[in-house]
């Protein structure tokens, strides 16, 4: 048994680093996918030779989710399609472009990969826990936020020493590789960081004590919480405060109003509540206040 | 070029952890590859046996699935060490059989005729050893021992995906913060590893032209 757990783990890594995808199938695999169903539009209207309308003609859209993230986007290695918030919130734009969920062609990005991704037409758009930044905002186009979410901390259950960010000085705390979270608890709060490939390997590092804590947006530790609740729980409130954006080429700039108003439409017609339910809020926790959008001037 | 100057004690934070784990894996594979060679050239069979079994093992298995083992494997039969112990491990026992082979093929490049020239003269063992054959057997292993060096240089890499902050694991995160500056970020961090392994290079060069027949 400690053999075969070795090995599926070597293969995970060998897997994840060498294809520099994190395609781990660590994670739950109640993540199912959710029944719900979007609206349609039938033959929508959009402005001739806008990208819209380029996407509706064509009948397909290549978006780009996270494969590694329980509950935001998530891909087993035995099913077609991501499952998670960000892959609802794709179903939902692309409905409002006429075009159905089985048009969709889900492309894995990782950190890493967005901004290219984007450059190069390898997708059309990032749904991809895509944390909106000045930065970014110079080489991509970034819509939203559709979700506002926090950096939280995970750590072992009979572990008192850490209730916030505050106490973490020193302690080894363990995120993925190049993450904004990791620099976070660096620069911000002292912390020793400790970089891993996926947020499933830090959890592996946490619950055999290694590491002091693992920390990324609090919707992700939720879900590893809920999956061991003798062993771990989150502390503390959210302290920071990433904004997910839809990315999309700067080639496109007619794509922020339509994006911006499909976001506002799924808040006041309900979809992105059924969306949040069926994916981040099977963790207990309710759907927030939806949050506002920046606006398309910039 | 802010991506660079503003995170400059980080960066090179980053690379005082790879030359660290250079220098600790260096002498750790120095000193294993040594003992390895010496068992794989000894006139005893057994001990050639374990040290070809030895060099077969850790040679064919790709570094990464070492330092997984280290990582994940010895945790679940109850060894805690650090991450640095852990990765050192690994990659000191890999690396410390390419230096056995290298180490080898310089005994085996000295001529049988040298040891019985230098017996026929009267030479006693250890100074045949000592004055004839290792000298020899040393200069040819300069230009195998610099590469060996400098691939393991290059796989401390492998680090920044196993919990220690060295130099990739810094291009990882500037990479991410700063979209606008990739290349030169990448041209940064590649201009690290080059110094280096320009050293080690440079090291070797001297070594050769200091030991070279006149």
């Amino acid at each position: 048994m400690r053999k075969l757990r070795t090995i599926r783990l070597a293969a995970v890594a060998a897997a994840a680093m060498l294809a520099v995808t994190a395609c781990g199938n660590a994670g739950s695999s109640d993540d199912e996918a959710s029944k719900n169903t979007y609206e349609v539009v039938k033959d929508p209207s959009f402005e001739s030779g806008s990208r819209m309308a380029a996407l509706n003609e064509a009948g397909k859209i290549k978006i780009g989710v996270k494969f590694d993230q329980p509950g935001v986007g998530f891909k087993t290695a035995t099913s077609d399609t991501p499952t998670g918030f960000d892959p609802e919130m794709g179903k939902i734009i692309a409905g409002q472009l006429g075009l159905e969920p089985s048009d969709i062609k889900w492309v894995e990005t990782v950190s890493d990969n967005r901004e290219p991704f984007l450059q190069k037409g390898t997708v059309d758009l990032v749904i991809a826990s895509y944390s909106i930044t000045d930065e970014r905002r110079q080489v991509v186009g970034q819509a939203g936020p559709y979700y506002v979410t926090g950096q939280s901390l995970l750590v072992a259950k009979d572990d008192d020493s850490i209730k916030g960010p505050d106490d973490l000085k020193g302690k080894k705390v363990c995120s993925v590789t190049g993450s904004t979270s990791i620099a976070t608890v660096e620069e911000k709060y002292g912390a020793k960081p400790a970089g891993f490939d996926t947020y499933s390997e830090c959890v592996d590092q946490l619950k055999n004590g290694s590491v002091d804590a693992v920390t990324t947006d609090g919707a992700i530790l939720l879900g590893y919480a809920a999956q061991a609740p003798d062993e771990l729980k989150v502390v503390g409130e959210p302290f920071s405060e990433e904004r997910y954006g839809i990315g999309y080429s700067k080639k496109f700039p007619e794509l922020c109003q339509f994006l911006s108003d499909s976001i506002e439409k799924s808040f006041t017609d309900g979809d992105w509540k059924k969306a949040f339910d069926a994916t981040l809020g099977k963790s207990g926790s309710d759907a927030p206040e939806t949050p506002k959008l920046d606006g398309c001037s910039n | 070029m802010d991506a660079l100057t503003d995170n400059a004690s980080a960066i090179l934070d980053g690379f005082w952890l790879t030359i660290q784990l250079l220098v600790v894996n260096g002498i750790g594979a120095l000193v294993l590859g040594t003992l390895v060679a010496s068992l794989r050239l000894s006139p005893v069979p057994v001990m050639r046996a374990v040290a070809g079994l030895y060099i077969t093992v850790f040679r064919n298995t790709p570094l990464l699935v070492l330092i997984v083992i280290t990582y994940f494997g010895l945790p679940e039969v109850g060894i805690q060490l650090g991450f640095f112990t852990r990765i050192s491990i690994a990659m000191s026992v890999y690396t410390s059989t390419f230096i056995a082979e290298a180490l080898r093929s310089g005994v085996n490049a000295v001529p049988l005729g040298q040891a019985e020239a230098a017996r026929s003269i009267g030479m006693p063992f250890t100074m045949t050893l000592t004055q004839v054959v290792l000298p020899q057997a040393v200069r040819a292993t300069v230009p195998p021992m610099a590469s060996v060096l400098i691939a393991l240089t290059k796989n401390t890499s492998l680090a920044a995906g196993f919990g220690l902050a060295e130099a990739t694991f810094r291009l990882k995160g500037l990479v991410n913060d700063y979209a606008t500056e990739r290349w030169v970020i990448f041209f940064g961090i590649a201009l690290g590893y080059i110094v280096i392994v320009e050293v080690i290079s440079f090291g070797a060069a001297r070594l050769e032209r200091r030991w070279r027949v006149a």
